[in-house]
């Protein structure tokens, strides 16, 4: 694989704030096409999974001040990794620990996340033991508009992660559509229903393993099958 | 329906056929319903530009139960679908669809499991509208064409004739993919079949 130029802001991690960041693995071609050619014009290319390593000290601009903070108002243990990776801070926190750290991120005079613009749900099937990822971005409206985002994971086994709705109000909708499209069941949530899917829809359509679904079309002189049968998206 | 449908076939019945249909053609008013990106341009359709008022058609009906035209614009999703039939089943007979736009007709792009692939599915339809999305001209048109479809539309006993020469037709009809192809699709269409 040739050296591919790449502008600063698009590497998976800053030079000096991270140490190298972890392959999780390889992707092929534009679509993992495998029986038939892939006439993308991608098909030699090969592009290593990347995820950023745990951050180390400067983390640069404010995110030290921040995780000065997060320090002295979460207690120890509570924030397992600090990842700083394109210009953005997380904090990885166990599932158990949520309710308490997001509490904190909001209450505490240094830190005054107020609002919590999103929660992201992430699948990761490959990732052993925590497939699904739930990220929350937080945002201050008293320190200068910062943000961060706060990860927690869940194994595909028991995916269950504590609400923050009690802490943050306006999660309730995004935790019911991370519920609606991952699966995710958020224990405390005051009516944790289906938001985008029909009620009686089985399964969780953004997971990885969800079928795309699609019927052949049929034109004059053949018959294409649908998109899943042709392509893989892996 | 009404007493018109009782008349027996003949010079009577075509004759009340081709003034029915002149006088429900004239006036047609279409429910106001949009799903998506060919919504906007059925709303450029009621703009003077280009004055779906000629056809007196420019009083998009508030409630399916004084419209007598279902526009479907934009793709149904499955969400969705139950909610299209209901507005078809409340709108009073006589009725008719224009599917517009491509996914409305077939799903379009959106071969997957939460797009309804072609609104046939759940309400018949009169006049299929391709396009992604159709120009305003080309609804314009589908309107001009089911025009000609109502004034030709039969009553009584010549509608339960239609009918079943219709079904007939549709019966014997060879289907798509064994259609001869309209043109050479090279190797590709070996690895496709």
């Amino acid at each position: 694989m040739t050296e591919t130029p790449q502008s600063p802001e698009n590497l998976p991690a800053g030079p000096g704030a991270t140490p190298e960041p972890v392959q999780r693995g390889e992707r092929t071609g534009m679509f993992g096409a495998r029986d038939t050619g892939d006439t993308s014009g991608y098909g030699g290319l090969r592009t290593p999974i990347l995820f950023p390593a745990a951050a180390v000290r400067p983390y640069g601009g404010d995110f030290d001040v921040i995780a000065d903070a997060v320090e002295a108002a979460i207690p120890d243990g509570h924030v397992e990794r600090i990842v700083v990776d394109r210009g953005e801070l997380t904090f990885v926190v166990a599932r158990e620990n949520l309710a308490a750290v997001a509490r904190a991120l909001r209450d505490d005079p240094a830190l005054r996340f107020e609002l919590c613009l999103s929660v992201s749900g992430v699948h990761f099937p490959a990732d052993a033991g925590k497939e699904l990822h739930v990220v929350y971005h937080l945002m201050s409206l008293t320190n200068d508009g910062r943000r961060i985002r706060v990860e927690v994971t869940a194994p595909d086994a028991d995916p269950h992660i504590p609400s923050v709705v009690d802490t943050y109000p306006a999660a309730d909708w995004h935790e019911r559509e991370t519920w609606d499209m991952f699966g995710v069941i958020f224990d405390g949530h005051p009516a944790l229903t289906r938001i985008l899917m029909p009620d009686d829809w089985p399964g969780h359509p953004q997971r990885k393993d969800y079928p795309l679904g699609g019927i052949p079309v049929e034109y004059k002189g053949g018959t294409v099958p649908p998109p899943d049968q042709r392509r893989s998206y892996n | 329906m009404g007493i018109e449908e009782k008349l027996p076939a003949g010079f009577l019945l075509t004759t009340v056929e081709q003034v029915a249909g002149y006088m429900r053609k004239s006036s047609i008013w279409p429910a106001t319903f949009g799903l998506a990106c060919c919504a906007i341009e059925m709303m450029a359709v009621g703009t003077p530009d280009y004055d779906i008022a000629r056809f007196g058609m420019e009083r998009f009906s508030a409630t399916p139960r004084q419209a007598d035209l279902m526009i479907v614009a934009g793709r149904v999703s499955q969400k969705m679908a139950p909610v299209v039939r209901q507005v078809y089943d409340q709108m009073p007979e006589p009725k008719w669809v224009i599917s517009m736009g491509v996914c409305a007709s077939s799903g379009g792009m959106f071969n997957n499991y939460a797009i309804v692939q072609g609104v046939d599915h759940i309400i018949p339809v009169d006049v299929y509208l391709p396009g992604c999305p159709p120009r305003p001209q080309m609804l314009l048109n589908a309107i001009l064409t089911l025009h000609d479809q109502i004034q030709h539309s039969k009553l009584g006993v010549n509608r339960v004739a239609a009918a079943r020469a219709a079904e007939a037709a549709a019966l014997a009809a060879t289907p798509t993919h064994l259609m001869a192809p309209t043109h050479d699709h090279g190797e590709r269409r070996s690895l496709l079949a």
